[in-house]
């Protein structure tokens, strides 16, 4: 290609020009919205709750300590939401992937590291499953994964219609290992020096969630899964392989949400049917509030972390309280998610419109 | 012999064959395993036996697939939330009435308010999905699970009960009626939808807008104001079906009312040979499926299966069922069809 | 650089769908440095042939070289390796990603594994500054207009392969300035030797930019051109199918009423709807056959729906019967006597699953409204009276409309309208794709209805018919209105000659 490299030399003498910043109001805004009304509700909680040391180090961890879980469930939903795709079976398979460690712990008598890799192992499987209907079966993928939510609950109920509590002494010994951080400490009243804690579900949250942040930003596959978010058809034509981009997504979301069951059943030490009733909700307002409109080519993770810790700072609020109800919570959490959606259809609608 | 084989093609392309053959199927089933299956005894004055049984239970299931019906018709979308439209519905209709030794308020307020409840979650769920344009399925999602936050907040989390024995009449039997009432509901639902959607355009209005949308609207059909419609419709069959599983235990439990019915009302629709990517649709189709399910749901229990392992099953029949309906495994047969073919005469050309 | 040698010959290219010809021995030779119109109306095969030279579609014979080498195109993927690259009109780009990413996707630049964003922000200036645009590389596809758009799309083109581009259609939806810009793109690149063939419908445009033309008509080469050696009027003579020299006055028919003082129906006074058409009037009265005569993409489909109301106007106004008409919804309009054909039949007419009989009695319905359903009997009663007049073939009224052939379909989407009993209609290509039989009968029925006194629009990318059937044309060229010619003046010349635009000589 001579051509081409002549063509190149005579890019290269051209002089360069200015740029100008065009970038206002883009798909930054509703991030932009999502860190605002943290911070709001953060500095309220502050004020509020001060009584109650809400500002306190630990308060902040337990933020992320009781929502390893969620955290790593929804940096899956968000690459799923990207794909503009959705996956309502999450709540159901972090209940069965309880179950499944719980049964095999207690009754099967497996040790918790290999219990872990059979429950991951299955979480891949099963988000193989559900991807390969929905990228080369051409289903509706919410039609998928309803089946696939009723699937797993389901599942949950053959192994165990009984409550099963984990007694495993490894399961147990790294869900209560405290890594305490070097700074932040304070004093107890005997002069003690405390210093805050989380545990390991954390770490592994965090360590996910800086992978999926590189994978999206600097791999191929994770720019190829935006481009087919933002259109399929395009990503065709511009020679991605759309079904397979697809199909891996919903198996690193099924492989996430297995993990994000780890992390919950560490958390709870304990399998039951109703476990995670309503997580999937919780995993998609996470993604939807941070920033990840449903329509898909937009996302961030680390706004998926702020909505995540929107939604624990409600839930501290509402327990803060002491009289609420803990379904007010939910009820908040559903409000907010219609709201961000209502905010995201106008919009793409005034973006149609200018057009 | 060419004339008989022409009704009987007559009858296989009839919408309502094969949702009858897989009711006949699951019938056959059961006949097997319990050969007492279609006795019906009277017993206390009224009618027992394991069909009257399934009819009775199948009605709130019926009443929901109605309703579901309409929706995927004119939208080609599900809505999930009817498990926790019916859990509301009943907790509004309890708080109503109060758990003392007699009624708070009138019964009558006690059937109104739980629907006007209905129709409020419907519109909330219409006016995302027509007039936001959210895609059904997150639209319901959010109900899908606040709307059983706010049925236990209306019921304290308590499970409450209603003493007057009159309460139960909706869900169980009047005096001296032996049919259950359940049924008479069902049948009046059915027939209040069937008797609309005949006298009035909206049967061909509702498929029309579910077909194409596009075109409706240039005809001049407001196509947004019937699906929003059609979904405040379903939300009100929802709490109707909520009053009748209230009525049936004379309590309520947030948490187990409608309990995984979404799934078994989409089911129904799929099951009466509905497409559900929406158009042309089918009430008695649905019906039919409804009954289906509820057989299907006492044959499993039969089987020693418990409630909470159902799902697994019914996911199960769901996939089949889309997959079939979907184009792409038509489109592979062919594929593999023509592929051979080509191969062939290319062989031949050589 | 001036023009060189062929870079792309295509010989004797047939093509066929179901078993009717849509390529029929075409001949197409593009060379290096030459700027290419490929023109024809509606069916000519244009689109045929662009799929064929990208892969999209196989052929059945002829041979494709590339620089004297056959090759054949399995994919586009595999024409982009030949060195064939396409930019359509609607732009494949994905425009959620920046623009330096939509330029090099898939083949990011890669630094310890990792995509080197610098890298590619960096190479992405010094693409986009060689063709003189100056955007932010880094800022998001959809923050810019579509005309950068375009530009983003043949910069990736180019940048991949770089021998033959095609540009299908890319001024459709751009404005002057924008065009010029897009044209001094086209010229840098013209330079550096590429081949360009251009899709285009607009005239002007390729007297502006084109070395050569290429007619096609059903499916047929007309013959290749230079820009010089072909006056406009003879271009547009050629694509629709008329032999200018050999025009003979085609006589009329008497349609419509010749009185003057016919009463006025509706009354358009600067109506317009932003990049759809631009402002026009319009008057059509009682007994007026009004065609609305322009190439594809002309905007005549446009001022069509904007008086219909499927495009909301956002100037001007529109009176019927001497009274403001504030048209909303579709509805509005249905409920004051006006009717419309769309000109997509599948997508924007028929109800493929409802049956012969809904179809028909659909308008009438919305009309009258949820509760006042009409009877059975009277539904079969209009349908077989339709049926009947308008000669619809189906096997009963029950039969789903999408299994009737398309003049079907079409006579069924009439019937709909002729049952409201409109005062106006407006027919947009009511006759596109069916039969001549059938054409002549709905040529006959829009004179008839002329004749009853309604007034009608009626538009046909046909000259003929439609000089057949309007005692007036309004022609449009680049979305407006710019003539208007009645009675005698209505001749095949006249119309070119508007059409064509420009000074036609």
């Amino acid at each position: 290609m001579n051509d081409t490299e002549l063509r190149w030399q005579r890019f290269e003498h051209k002089k360069v020009m200015s740029l100008i910043k065009e970038k206002l109001l883009g798909h930054n805004f509703l991030l932009f919205v999502t860190v605002a009304l943290f911070v709001v509700m953060y500095i309220a909680g502050l004020f509020v709750y001060k009584d109650k040391n809400f500002g306190n180090m630990q308060v902040f961890l337990n933020l992320l300590i009781s929502n390893a879980g969620l955290i790593i469930t929804s940096v899956g939903m968000t690459m799923v939401l990207i794909i503009a795709g959705i996956d309502i079976s999450v709540g159901s398979v972090v209940a069965v992937t309880c179950m499944m460690l719980a049964s095999m712990m207690e009754k099967g008598k497996i040790d918790a590291l290999p219990a872990i890799a059979i429950v991951l192992l299955f979480g891949i499987a099963f988000g193989a499953i559900q991807g390969w209907f929905i990228a080369y079966m051409k289903l509706q993928p919410f039609i998928v994964t309803l089946a696939g939510m009723f699937f797993a609950r389901g599942l949950t109920a053959v192994i165990s219609l009984e409550m099963i509590t984990i007694t495993n002494k490894t399961f147990l010994s790294i869900a209560q290992h405290k890594m305490y951080l070097p700074f932040g400490g304070s004093l107890n009243k005997r002069g003690v020096m405390i210093y805050p804690y989380v545990y390991p579900t954390v770490a592994a949250a965090l360590i996910i969630l800086v992978l999926a942040f590189i994978m999206l930003r600097y791999t191929k596959f994770g720019r190829s899964i935006y481009a087919v978010g933002g259109s399929e058809q395009s990503a065709m034509l511009m020679g991605l392989n759309v079904k397979r981009i697809k199909f891996l997504v919903y198996i690193i979301n099924g492989f996430l949400a297995s993990l994000g069951g780890v992390a919950f059943c560490l958390n709870t030490t304990g399998a039951f049917v109703e476990l995670a009733k309503g997580f999937e909700m919780e995993a998609i307002a996470a993604t939807v509030i941070g920033g990840t409109p449903l329509t898909g080519g937009v996302g961030n993770v680390f706004g998926t972390l702020f909505g995540v810790l929107i939604k624990a700072t409600i839930e501290t609020f509402v327990s803060f309280q002491g009289t609420l109800s803990s379904w007010w919570s939910k009820i908040i959490i559903a409000a907010l998610l219609a709201f961000f959606i209502i905010l995201q259809s106008l919009l793409t609608m005034r973006k149609e419109r200018q057009r | 012999m060419k004339k008989s084989n022409i009704k009987s093609k007559h009858i296989i392309n009839h919408p309502l064959f094969l949702p009858l053959v897989c009711l006949l199927l699951v019938l056959i089933v059961n006949l097997i395993q319990t050969p007492s299956f279609f006795k019906i005894t009277i017993q206390n004055g009224v009618l027992y036996g394991f069909i009257i049984d399934i009819i009775n239970r199948s009605s709130g299931l019926i009443i929901m697939a109605v309703g579901m019906t309409l929706v995927v018709a004119s939208s080609g979308g599900t809505d999930i939330s009817v498990g926790a439209v019916s859990a509301l519905a009943g907790a509004v209709c309890v708080a109503v009435l109060g758990t003392g030794e007699s009624y708070r308020m009138p019964y009558i307020i006690s059937l109104l308010l739980p629907l006007i409840a209905g129709m409020v979650c419907g519109a909330f769920n219409g006016f995302l999905v027509s007039y936001m344009r959210v895609q059904p399925m997150v639209a319901t999602l959010i109900l899908f699970t606040a709307g059983r936050g706010i049925a236990q907040l209306i019921t304290g989390s308590f499970i409450l009960y209603v003493k007057p024995v009159q309460f139960q009449y909706l869900g169980s039997f009047l005096p001296n009626v032996p049919i259950p009432t359940p049924c008479f509901v069902a049948t009046f639902v059915i027939l209040i939808t069937w008797l609309t959607l005949k006298y009035t355009s909206l049967n061909m209005f509702i498929q029309s807008v579910g077909i194409n949308p596009k075109a409706s609207h240039l005809v001049g059909l407001n196509s947004k104001m019937i699906t929003f419609f059609t979904y405040v419709f379903c939300s009100v069959c929802a709490a109707g079906a909520g009053l009748i599983s209230v009525s049936r235990t004379a309590s309520i439990d947030a948490n187990n009312v409608g309990l995984n019915v979404e799934l078994d009302a989409i089911l129904a629709v799929a099951i009466g040979g509905n497409s559900l990517s929406g158009g042309k649709f089918s009430l008695f189709g649905s019906v039919i499926g409804a009954i289906t399910i509820q057989a299907l749901t006492t044959t499993l229990y039969a089987m020693h299966v418990s409630a909470d392992q159902l799902p697994l099953y019914k996911a199960i029949v769901v996939i089949i069922i889309v997959a079939l309906q979907s184009p792409e495994p038509k489109r592979w047969y062919y594929m593999i069809k023509s592929g051979i073919s080509s191969g062939r005469s290319a062989r031949e050309a050589n | 650089m001036k023009i060189g040698g062929e870079i792309l010959t295509m010989h004797h290219i047939s093509k066929s769908f179901l078993g009717v010809k849509a390529l029929s021995n075409v001949d197409f030779t593009l060379r290096a440095g030459e700027i290419h119109a490929l023109m024809g109306e509606n069916g000519a095969g244009k689109s045929t042939l662009i799929k064929v030279l990208t892969g999209a579609e196989e052929f059945e014979s002829g041979e494709i070289r590339i620089a004297g080498k056959p090759i054949i195109n399995r994919s586009p993927q595999e024409a982009q390796l030949n060195g064939i690259s396409t930019v359509y009109q609607e732009i494949n780009l994905c425009p959620n990603l920046s623009v330096a990413e939509n330029l090099f996707l898939g083949r990011q630049p890669q630094k310890h594994g990792a995509i080197d964003w610098k890298t590619m922000y960096k190479k992405a200036k010094e693409a986009f500054e060689a063709l003189d645009i100056n955007i932010d590389v880094t800022s998001t596809l959809d923050n810019y207009s579509l005309a950068i758009q375009q530009m983003v799309a043949i910069a990736r083109a180019v940048d991949i392969s770089s021998r033959v581009l095609i540009l299908d259609e890319p001024t459709s939806s751009l404005d002057d300035s924008e065009v010029e810009k897009l044209f001094s793109i086209m010229r840098k690149l013209k330079e550096c030797g590429l081949g360009i063939i251009f899709v285009t419908h607009f005239i002007e445009q390729v007297y502006k930019i084109c070395d050569r033309i290429t007619v096609l008509r059903n499916g047929e080469l007309v013959g290749e051109y230079e820009v010089g050696n072909l006056p406009r009027v003879q271009l547009v003579a050629r694509m629709m199918g008329k032999d200018f020299e050999g025009l003979a006055e085609i006589k009329r028919h008497e349609a419509g009423t010749e009185e003057d003082n016919a009463a006025t129906v509706i009354e358009a006074r600067g109506l317009g709807c932003t990049g759809k058409v631009k402002p026009f009037d319009l008057n059509v009265s009682k007994g007026d056959v009004i065609g609305i005569s322009g190439l594809l993409g002309s905007g005549r489909s446009e001022l069509a729906r904007v008086i219909y109301g499927a495009d909301k106007p956002d100037t001007g106004e529109l009176k019927m019967n001497d009274k403001k008409l504030d048209i909303r919804a579709p509805l509005d309009a249905v409920r004051s006597g006006i009717a419309f054909l769309p000109e997509n039949r599948k997508e924007e007419g028929v109800i493929g699953d409802l049956s012969v009989r809904e179809n028909i009695v659909l308008a009438l319905q919305a009309r009258k409204g949820i509760f006042r359903l009409l009877g059975k009997k009277e539904q079969e009663e209009f349908t077989d009276r339709y049926m009947d007049i308008l000669k619809i073939k189906a096997s009963d009224r029950e039969a789903p409309v999408k299994r009737l052939s398309g003049g079907n379909q079409q006579k069924v989407v009439l019937a709909r309208w002729l049952l409201t009993n409109p005062d106006f209609l407006i027919l947009d290509e009511p006759t596109r794709g069916i039969d001549i039989g059938t054409k002549n009968e709905i040529q006959r029925l829009i004179v008839n209805l002329a004749k009853e006194g309604k007034a009608v629009i009626f538009i046909s990318s046909e000259i003929e018919e439609m000089l057949r059937t309007c005692n007036r044309m309004v022609v449009m060229r680049d979305s407006s209105k710019v003539g208007e010619l009645s009675n005698n003046e209505i001749t095949q010349e006249n119309i070119m000659k508007a059409i064509a635009g420009g000074n036609a000589s």
